[in-house]
C-alpha cells in the first residue's frame, strides 16, 4: 500500500470504508438488505474483471458469463461433494473458471476486433447449450445444480438436523444476519455481504495494482497501438492471454460468490444476454477506470431493484395529483419502462450511455465537477480521485 | 564490414516483377538511403526486411541471421528498430509512457507478467526514459498525451522510441513524407543530430532526393525493382541513370 | 441415399432462414462497414409484421345472426371479421388465411422504412467511432427493439399458421422416383425455401445489373476509390441498410409458419448468422449464402439420432465447432477477402 500514488490510496481509503460501511449508507434508499448489498459485490468482481479486458486491452469479450457460470457450477460441486466450507468452493470456482479461459482465450485470441467478439459469443452460447443438454450430469440441465439432503460432504459431520446445511468459514455461516434499528431504519449486518465485500476490496486493490505496473501499461499500449507495439519487441498474444485468463478468474470468483450466497447454479447464468450485462455495467460505470465498473455494478443491480418493483398502481399514485388523463397517459408510456419493462429502460439507457456518454458514469461525475468549477470560478487543481 | 546484407532477392506479384535480382549491403555505422521514384519497389523491399514479405528467391541478413520471415518482435530483439512513414506511437497515453514502453520491452523482453510490481518504482527504467525525453528536446512535453502533439513532435518521439532500444539498426520509411517543408528540414536536423550522438546504422527507405544528400554516406537507386545505381551522394546527383529514372518516363 | 436427402431437405429452411440474415449482415458490414447487432431484430420485427396482420385481419364487429339461435332460442350473437363484411364471406375468410403471404406486402415498405430510421437516426453516427461502440449501440437497440415487441405481445410465441393449402406435408420422394413415405416433406419448408432463393436472387441481380449495385460493390470492394470518384456512397449506402433490413425482414415474414414466433428469436438466430457471417467469409456475399446453407444442412445431419447416439450433443454445438475450425485453419472465411477486419 504504500507505494501507492496519493491518489490511489484516497481511492482505496474511500471504496474501502464506502463497501464496508455499504449497510448503513445504502439503508435509507431502501436498498440496505443482504441480498442486494451481495449483488452489488458479486457483480462488481464480476465488472472490475471484465474491465481489466475489456477497459486495458480493448478486447471486447462477449462471453465472460460463462466464466461466471463455471465457477458456479463448481462452487455447488464443492459443497456437494467436499464441504460446506466455502473456502475450497471458492479456490476451486476461481482454478477452474481460469482454466475454462485460458482454453477460450487461446483459440479467440488467434482472431481481434470483432472476430474476437463473435469468438467468445459463440464459446458461450456454445457452453450455455451444453450446459443445458448434455453435460446435464454435471449440471442437471434446465432445473439447475442444487445441494441435497444426501450429497457426501466428506470433509463434514455427519448431518442430523434434516436440513440442507448452509454455507460457512468454519463454522461462521454465511446467512447469518446481525440486525440493529436505528432512527426507523433496521440495519442488516449479514456474513455473507461482508465476505462479498472483503473480496470485493481485494479484487479491487489487485485491479489498481495492475492498473499501475508495467504489465498494465502494455495492455494498455495493446489498446492504443499493437503495430507499434510489436515493433518494439514486445509479443502482444501472451498479453492478452493472460489478461483474458485474469478477467475469466474474477468472473470466476464472482460465480463462487453466487454459489456461497444461494448454493445453487443455473445454466441461464450464462447466457449471452448475462455476457451482455456485464458489458453494460463497464460502460455505464466507465470504461478503463477503477471505480466506474463497481458503480455501474451497483447502480444497475439497484436501479433493477427498484424498478422491477413498481407498477401501474404504483406509478398511479404518483401521478394521482395530476388531472386524469395527464396521468393516465404518463401511468400509459411508464407502464412499459418498469416492472417487466425493466429491460427496455436498460436498453435504453445503455444506448443513451454509448451515444452521449462513452466515458460513462465517472465520465459524466468528471464533466460536472469541472463544469461546477469553472461556474465557482475555482482554480484549485486538486484532481478528481476516480481518475 | 557489411551489417545488412541483402542478396539475389526476387518478388513477383501476378505479372508484376516488383523487385528484381536486389543486391544491397549496408555498412555499419552508415546512413544508407535507398531512392527512387513512386512504384520503384522501396516499399516491397522494406517489407522483405522486417518479415511482412518473403521474396520468392535471395536471402536478407542482418549481423549474419536471417531477417525472412520472422515476426516484428523477433525482429525488434535482433537490434533492428523501425520508424513508420506516419509515426506509429501510443497516441492514448502520455509521452513519457511512450518512452518508458520501449525502456521495458528492451529490459524484460518479448513478454513478462509482473501484474504487481509498480511501475513507479522502477527507477531505472523512469530515469532511462526521462533522459532520453531530454535527448531529444521533449522533457517538457512528458505529460502530454502523445496525440496531441504536432506532427514534427510525433515524429521527434517515435524516433525517441526506437532509439531508447539501443538498436543496431533503425529503418527509416519515408520519414518525411507528407510533411511541410519546416518539418522536413526538422526531421533532417533530427537525423544528423542522432547520428553525431550515436552511430547506429541506418536505412532510409525515401522518394524525396532532397532528404537524402545531405544525410547519407551512400545512396542506392532503385527503379523497376531493380537497383540501377549505388554510390555516394556526390555521385548520384548528376548520374545519368538516376535522371532517368525520375524523368525519363520509361516506366 | 434418401436418409441423406431428407436430411438436407430438412436443413434448408434454418439454412436459407441464416442465409438471408447473414447476407444482410454482410451487405451492411461490407457497404458501411458497421457490425449491426440489431440485425436479428429486423428478423423478428419482420416476424411480427405478419402477427400484426394476421391480428388486424381477425379484427371483428359483433353482429346479430337472425337465421341462428342458442338453445333458450335468442338470436345469436356472432363475430364477425370487418374483412368479412366488407369483401364478403368466402373472399374475406381467404385473405385471413393467406395473412403470412399477404404480410409480405406490408412488410416491404416498413422494413425498409424501419432500416432508413435506424441507419439516418442512429447508425450514421457511429461510421467514424470504434467496432466496439458499434457493437454496443446496436446491441442496445436490439435489446430496446425486442423489449418494445414483448410489451405489446407478450412473451409467449404466437401462432401464425400457413395457408391451408399449403399446411400438411407431400412426399417429396415418391416424386422424385424414391420409394413412398420416405421422403416426406412440409409444403411450407418448400415454399420457405423457393421463396428465398427468389430473394437471394434479387438481391444478387439487383447488384450485378443495375448502377446503383455497381457502385455498391465497388464500395465493398474499394471504398476511398468510390469516393475520389465523387460518388456519394454513404447516400446510397442509406438504401443498402433498408434493402438489408427488408431481406431480413422478409425473412422472418415467411419463417412464421415454420416456428411461431416469439420477441426472442431475433437473437437467437442473430448469434448464428454471425457465426454463418464469419464462417462465409466477412464481406462476401456468396459466402455468406453458401455458409447460410451448409450449417443449416449440417446441423440437421447433426441432429440425426444415428449421430446423437454416437456424439451426444453435437446438434446443439456442430455449428460452433464448425466456425471455430474454419477461423482457426482459414481466418477469412470459406470465401473471405484480404484486408476484410483485420486490424
Amino acid at each position: 500500500m504504500k507505494h501507492l500514488s496519493q491518489n490511489d490510496r484516497l481511492l482505496l481509503i474511500f471504496f474501502t470504508i464506502m463497501v464496508l460501511a455499504g449497510p448503513i449508507i445504502l439503508a435509507p434508499f431502501g436498498a440496505g438488505y443482504p441480498d442486494l448489498l451481495q449483488r452489488f459485490a458479486i457483480f462488481g468482481i464480476f465488472a472490475i474483471g471484465f474491465n481489466i479486458l475489456f477497459g486495458l486491452t480493448g478486447y471486447l469479450s462477449f462471453g465472460h458469463a460463462a466464466f461466471l457460470g463455471v465457477g458456479s457450477y463448481s462452487a455447488v460441486w464443492m459443497f456437494k461433494l467436499l464441504t460446506m466450507n466455502v473456502i475450497p468452493a471458492l479456490l476451486l470456482s476461481v482454478v477452474v473458471a481460469g482454466l475454462f479461459a485460458l482454453l477460450i482465450g487461446f483459440i479467440s485470441l488467434r482472431r481481434s476486433g470483432i472476430y474476437f467478439s463473435i469468438l467468445t459469443l459463440a464459446f458461450a452460447q456454445m457452453s450455455y447449450n451444453l450446459a443445458y443438454s448434455v453435460l446435464t450430469p454435471i449440471t442437471n440441465g434446465e432445473t439447475g445444480l442444487q445441494l441435497n439432503l444426501n450429497d457426501p460432504r466428506i470433509l463434514d459431520a455427519a448431518n442430523e438436523t434434516g436440513t440442507i446445511p448452509s454455507t460457512n468459514l468454519f463454522g461462521l455461516t454465511m446467512n447469518s444476519t446481525a440486525k440493529f434499528e436505528l432512527l426507523g431504519m433496521t440495519l442488516q449486518f449479514n456474513v455473507g455481504f461482508y465476505f462479498c465485500a472483503i473480496i470485493l476490496i481485494a479484487g479491487f486493490y489487485t485491479a489498481m495494482r495492475i492498473t499501475r505496473s508495467p504489465f498494465g501499461l502494455m495492455l494498455l499500449a495493446i489498446k492504443t497501438n499493437q503495430t507499434r507495439l510489436n515493433y518494439t519487441g514486445i509479443n502482444t498474444r501472451p498479453y492478452t492471454l493472460a489478461a483474458f485468463v485474469i478477467s475469466g478468474m474474477y468472473a470466476g470468483l464472482a460465480g463462487g460468490l453466487m454459489a456461497i450466497t444461494d448454493p445453487l447454479a443455473g445454466a441461464e447464468r450464462m447466457q449471452w444476454t448475462a455476457s451482455g450485462e456485464v458489458v453494460l455495467m463497464t460502460i455505464l460505470g466507465g470504461v478503463g477506470t477503477l471505480l466506474g465498473p463497481v458503480l455501474g455494478a451497483g447502480f444497475i443491480k439497484y436501479f433493477e431493484n427498484i424498478f422491477s418493483k413498481i407498477n401501474d398502481s404504483v406509478l398511479e399514485s404518483w401521478f394521482a395529483f395530476l388531472p386524469e388523463g395527464v396521468s393516465d397517459a404518463l401511468v400509459f408510456v411508464l407502464h412499459f419502462f418498469v416492472g417487466k419493462g425493466w429491460h427496455l429502460t436498460l436498453g435504453v439507457l445503455f444506448m443513451l450511455v454509448v451515444i452521449f456518454l462513452p466515458g460513462g458514469l465517472i465520465e459524466g461525475g468528471t464533466r460536472i465537477y469541472n463544469w461546477l468549477r469553472v461556474k465557482l470560478g475555482k482554480s484549485d487543481d486538486s484532481q478528481k480521485a476516480a481518475e | 564490414m557489411s551489417y545488412l546484407e541483402i542478396r539475389g532477392v526476387n518478388k513477383r506479384f501476378g505479372g508484376l516483377q516488383a523487385l528484381d535480382d536486389v543486391n544491397l549491403s549496408v555498412e555499419a555505422g552508415t546512413i544508407h538511403a535507398i531512392i527512387g521514384p513512386n512504384g520503384a519497389g522501396k516499399s516491397t523491399l522494406l517489407n522483405t526486411f522486417v518479415g511482412k514479405l518473403t521474396p520468392d528467391s535471395g536471402t536478407v541478413t542482418f549481423d549474419g541471421q536471417s531477417l525472412l520471415g520472422i515476426k516484428p518482435h523477433e525482429i525488434n530483439q535482433v537490434g533492428v528498430a523501425r520508424v513508420f512513414q506516419t509515426p506509429e506511437i501510443f497516441s492514448e497515453l502520455s509521452v513519457l509512457d511512450n518512452v518508458i514502453i520501449p525502456c521495458l520491452a528492451k529490459r524484460d523482453g518479448s513478454f513478462k507478467l509482473n501484474g504487481l510490481s509498480f511501475l513507479s518504482r522502477q527507477t531505472d527504467i523512469r530515469e532511462k526514459a526521462e533522459q532520453m525525453l531530454i535527448d531529444v528536446n521533449m522533457q517538457d512535453k512528458r505529460h502530454m498525451t502523445a496525440s496531441s502533439l504536432s506532427r514534427g513532435d510525433k515524429r521527434r518521439l517515435e524516433m525517441a522510441m526506437c532509439l531508447s532500444q539501443d538498436p543496431k539498426l533503425l529503418l527509416l520509411d519515408e520519414p518525411t513524407a507528407g510533411m511541410a517543408r519546416a518539418d522536413t528540414n526538422n526531421t533532417i536536423d533530427l537525423l544528423a543530430e542522432i547520428q553525431e550522438k550515436r552511430k547506429i546504422t541506418k536505412v532510409v527507405i525515401e522518394h524525396d532526393m532532397h532528404v537524402v544528400f545531405s544525410l547519407a554516406q551512400k545512396i542506392s537507386v532503385l527503379a523497376q525493382g531493380h537497383v540501377i545505381v549505388e554510390d555516394k551522394p556526390e555521385n548520384i546527383k548528376g548520374h545519368p541513370k538516376v535522371k532517368e529514372a525520375y524523368l525519363g518516363g520509361t516506366h | 441415399m434418401d436418409a441423406i436427402l431428407l436430411q438436407i431437405l430438412n436443413g434448408l429452411d434454418k439454412g436459407s432462414a441464416y442465409a438471408l440474415i447473414a447476407l444482410g449482415l454482410t451487405l451492411i458490414f461490407g457497404t458501411l462497414g458497421v457490425v449491426n447487432f440489431a440485425h436479428g431484430a429486423l428478423f423478428m420485427i419482420g416476424a411480427f409484421c405478419a402477427v400484426t396482420l394476421q391480428k388486424l385481419l381477425n379484427l371483428y364487429s359483433v353482429v346479430i345472426d337472425p337465421t341462428k339461435t342458442d338453445f333458450l332460442g335468442n338470436p345469436l350473437k356472432v363475430k364477425v371479421p370487418y374483412v368479412e363484411s366488407w369483401f364478403g364471406e368466402a373472399l374475406g375468410q381467404s385473405i385471413i388465411n393467406w395473412s403470412v403471404p399477404l404480410a409480405i406486402i406490408i412488410a416491404i415498405p416498413i422494413m425498409v422504412a424501419i432500416g432508413y430510421i435506424m441507419e439516418r437516426g442512429l447508425i450514421k453516427h457511429f461510421y467514424k467511432r470504434p467496432h466496439a461502440d458499434q457493437i454496443l449501440v446496436t446491441f442496445g437497440l436490439a435489446i430496446v427493439l425486442q423489449e418494445i415487441i414483448k410489451a405489446f405481445y407478450g412473451a409467449n410465441p404466437i401462432p401464425t399458421p400457413a395457408p391451408d393449402l399449403f399446411k400438411g406435408s407431400f412426399d417429396f420422394g415418391a416424386m422424385i422416383g424414391f420409394a413412398e413415405n420416405t421422403i416426406i416433406y412440409p409444403y411450407w419448408r418448400l415454399i420457405y425455401f423457393v421463396f428465398s432463393a427468389i430473394v437471394i436472387g434479387l438481391v444478387f441481380a439487383f447488384l450485378q445489373f443495375t448502377t446503383f449495385g455497381m457502385v455498391v460493390r465497388a464500395g465493398m470492394a474499394d471504398r476511398e476509390t468510390v469516393g475520389l470518384l465523387g460518388i456519394n456512397i454513404d447516400r446510397r449506402f442509406t438504401l443498402m441498410f433498408g434493402i438489408a433490413a427488408a431481406v431480413a425482414g422478409l425473412a422472418g415474414v415467411m419463417y412464421t409458419p415454420i416456428n411461431p414466433p416469439n420477441y426472442h428469436m431475433g437473437m437467437d438466430f442473430l448469434v448464428l448468422s454471425f457465426v454463418v457471417v464469419v464462417v462465409g467469409g466477412m464481406g462476401s456475399l456468396p459466402g455468406a449464402v453458401l455458409a447460410g446453407f451448409l450449417l443449416g444442412v449440417l446441423e440437421s445431419f447433426a441432429s440425426m439420432n444415428e449421430v446423437k447416439t454416437l456424439l451426444p450433443g453435437i446438434d446443439q454445438i456442430i455449428i460452433y465447432l464448425v466456425a471455430i475450425a474454419i477461423l482457426l485453419t482459414r481466418p477469412r472465411g470459406l470465401m473471405g477477402r484480404a484486408g476484410v477486419m483485420e486490424d
